[in-house]
């Protein structure tokens, strides 16, 4: 395999992975004003993400570097034709940022309602701006030879772009309500997983729409007709859907809570399959298209590149499970007197 | 304005409110690491006392920086893309290994050290903001190493019609890269020490938890003092490379257009870039510059003149810049060393002194923004030194784009700079536990 299709592939799993640790927060975050009815829920919501968003949001900032790094020429038409839409992410991204410091540092209710709006528009915003964005990149996007987006904020708000979004908000939704149940006692622990319960089909109904919408609007079963060995990808992924159902009803909560993060991952890379060799597909022209190919680092850089990952990726994984076991105790009243916490 | 215009004015913006936050951090978690090391080591509980005082002023000052910080990531892709298609081999890499090998360890094990102090032996927590201290600083190598590269290109080599990749080694051991993460860090920790002598001056002079804040002033007083000096060492040879490799950002920084032996350095000028000379000079000192540039008072220093019109850096606000830097720098060793006497009974020396240094913690925050924008305006016309020009590193975006997300970082950023800085003063004021 040539080093441009293994970084095609870690590029692919690096989002994939960021889909999977964030989206535990920004479900958190998006179901916290319709889950919390006290504000010792919602501090037992904030703490359960607390020693853990930070070091989850860096795989964003690792894909976007690894991006720059791998693709640069994606990298930049990606990021300047999808303009609007990703300062919308960035704004929300630095309000959810803030209100997990800012929340408890002063006394009152309006203060601490303030950074829960935030809170929950720096989560929901993010998931629907990451689903539409990535359903448009799955479909293709109108750039020409230049690089030039040809439409606006609402050219991306199609039915394909707006259904990823409605997926993505879903997903991860589902997977925030299944690790409050894994991080919490009692009834909050009891509602989280009624809640998962609730979403589940609601999820199942949008998964096999996407898929059909898929078919019907997009090319991306191509790759997958060619060589239908690829289609495990999608088997995987069906698997954790129903996977994450059964565990729930077992009372198994991490196991379904692993199979969610099984669903979407695969959810993820069935995408990136599909627009393979591309990173960014042109709607106008498949000749516009941002590929491998064209848009790939010097073979030097990417062997450096290759170098680095290798040697601290495993690293990283490494301390984040250990930081994962270490603070595997449900978030309880006792944990939220506790002098540092959210 | 045009979208070049806009997009340099909001990346100047996004980065100078970014940089408020990112040096405390830098010095600050190293701090809070020595604390707690005498905490481990002595067993004393003041020390884990002011560990924890200080991290909280440390984490709401962190967040800050994170969030800022992402955005500057992704402004090379929405405002730079004709930049990042251009260099991305280079300089992606370098942002890309900086997330890899630092940011991750610096964000993950802050979360472990803030919810470990009673999951965890104090030795493991010990480790937690070392690895935090570290990370943090090792991410500011990587970034400036980046900076580097535009500020001096080295070991690339230009076909495929961009910049690829020449010799790994000859980029990450840029010398100007090197020497200004010196420059960049020990300012960095000299502004921690002020803080924190500041800070704790300012519970001094209300008499409370004595001994607490005199412990924390006498820490923040031996680092302000090591690292208000040996930035000045550092900021020399910083000045001897920029002679070197970029002639004209040193015209610039001393106004100074015509190229002559035994250079002298006016204490004061008004550049007139107009007419190319300064409208005032006072205060002369001869062959200074010709010393300072190239440690030989009768070395000739290459003027303002000599270069073409358009290869010029913005002369007044370069000029100006570096003049606030090494004001404040040299305001910064005096102020240091006063603390460093009255280290040891600080609040029985004078009232004054300890008002002063209260009035001292912004010092070290302007001289620190006065010596980026010395660096990044000095370098300009170019992004990359020599080779591209800002002009044609811009985005082919809408400029009403730019316009709209320009008025919303400086709504968004002005107010959480406020309410950072007002979180900050809550909690400086506030007792420790």
């Amino acid at each position: 395999m040539d080093l441009g299709t293994i970084w095609f592939i870690l590029w692919g799993v690096l989002w994939a992975v960021y889909f999977i640790l964030d989206g535990f927060d920004l479900g958190i975050g998006s179901i916290m004003p319709f889950f919390a009815k006290t504000d010792e829920e919602k501090r037992i919501m904030y703490n359960a993400m607390g020693p853990f968003w930070d070091g989850n949001e860096v795989w964003l900032i690792t894909a976007g570097g690894v991006t720059f790094a791998a693709f640069p020429k994606t990298y930049a038409v990606m990021f300047s034709s999808l303009y609007t839409p990703l300062m919308l992410l960035l704004f929300a991204l630095i309000l959810r940022g803030v209100s997990f410091e800012f929340r408890s540092k002063v006394d009152s209710p309006g203060w601490r309602k303030l950074w829960d709006t935030c809170n929950f528009l720096g989560s929901f915003l993010p998931a629907l701006l990451l689903g539409v964005a990535f359903a448009n990149i799955f479909k293709g996007i109108p750039i020409d030879q230049e690089g030039i987006l040809h439409g606006n904020l609402l050219t991306l708000l199609n039915p394909y772009g707006l259904a990823g979004g409605v997926l993505f908000v879903l997903l991860f939704a589902h997977h925030g309500a299944l690790w409050l149940a894994y991080k919490s006692v009692g009834d909050v622990h009891a509602r989280a997983v009624a809640l998962a319960g609730k979403l589940w089909p609601i999820l199942a109904g949008v998964i096999v729409l996407f898929l059909v919408m898929s078919f019907a609007m997009t090319k991306l079963f191509t790759n997958y007709l060619v060589n239908p060995i690829l289609f495990v990808i999608l088997l995987a992924a069906v698997a954790g859907l129903l996977l994450t159902c059964h565990y729930r009803r077992a009372g198994r909560i991490l196991a379904s809570w692993g199979a969610s993060a099984l669903l979407i991952g695969t959810t993820a890379l069935f995408g990136v399959v599909g627009i393979f060799p591309a990173l960014l597909p042109s709607s106008l022209n498949p000749a516009f298209s941002l590929t491998i190919e064209n848009s790939s680092s010097s073979p030097m850089t990417l062997a450096i590149m290759l170098g680095v990952a290798l040697v601290f990726v495993p690293v990283v994984i490494a301390y984040q499970i250990w930081t994962l076991r270490t603070f595997r105790h449900p978030v309880t009243k006792e944990d939220l007197e506790y002098e540092e916490a959210y | 304005m045009d979208t070049l215009m806009l997009s340099r004015l909001q990346f100047a913006f996004a980065t100078f409110i970014h940089f408020i936050f990112v040096p405390l951090t830098l010095g600050l978690s190293v701090l809070i690491a020595i604390m707690e090391t005498k905490y481990v080591r002595t067993g004393d509980e003041t020390y884990k006392r002011m560990a924890k005082f200080w991290g909280k002023l440390f984490l709401i000052n962190f967040a800050l920086g994170i969030v800022t910080g992402i955005t500057l990531e992704f402004q090379f892709g929405t405002n730079w893309s004709r930049y990042s298609a251009f260099v991305g081999d280079i300089f992606g890499s370098l942002l890309a290994i900086e997330a890899t090998a630092a940011f991750f360890l610096e964000s993950t094990f802050l979360g472990v050290w803030i919810f470990g102090w009673n999951k965890l032996s104090p030795k493991v927590h010990l480790l937690a903001i070392w690895l935090v201290a570290i990370a943090a600083n090792f991410s500011a190598l990587w970034i400036i190493l980046a900076n580097g590269f535009m500020q001096h290109p080295v070991g690339y080599v230009i076909q495929n019609g961009r910049a690829e990749l020449g010799s790994f080694i000859d980029v990450i051991t840029n010398g100007y890269g090197w020497n200004a993460f010196l420059h960049t860090v020990t300012g960095a920790w000299a502004l921690a020490g002020f803080f924190v002598v500041g800070v704790s001056a300012w519970h001094l002079l209300r008499k409370q938890n004595i001994d607490f804040f005199t412990k924390s002033f006498r820490i923040g007083a031996g680092f302000a003092l090591i690292f208000s000096l040996l930035v000045a060492v550092v900021g020399h040879r910083q000045g001897n490379i920029v002679a070197e490799v970029q002639p004209a950002k040193l015209a610039a920084m001393e106004s100074h257009w015509d190229t002559q032996k035994n250079a002298p350095m006016y204490l004061f000028a008004l550049p007139d870039p107009d007419n190319e000379k300064n409208s005032i000079e006072i205060g002369r000192i001869p062959s200074i510059l010709s010393l300072m540039a190239f440690n030989d008072p009768s070395a000739s220093v290459k003027g303002l003149k000599d270069f073409p019109k358009e290869d010029r850096p913005p002369v007044a606000l370069t000029f100006s810049a570096f003049r606030v830097m090494v004001g404040l720098g040299t305001a910064m060793i005096v102020l240091a060393i006063l603390a460093f006497i009255a280290r040891h009974q600080p609040v029985e020396s004078s009232p004054r002194l300890l008002k002063l240094l209260i009035w001292g913690i912004p010092l070290p925050y302007l001289c620190l923004q006065a010596g980026w924008a010395v660096a990044e305006v000095g370098r300009q016309p170019w992004i990359v030194y020599g080779i591209m020009r800002t002009k044609d590193a811009v985005s082919p975006i809408a400029t009403s784009q730019v316009a709209i997300s320009l008025a919303a970082f400086f709504v968004v950023y002005i107010l959480l700079a406020a309410l950072d800085i007002f979180l900050l003063a809550k909690y400086a004021r506030s007792q420790p536990h």
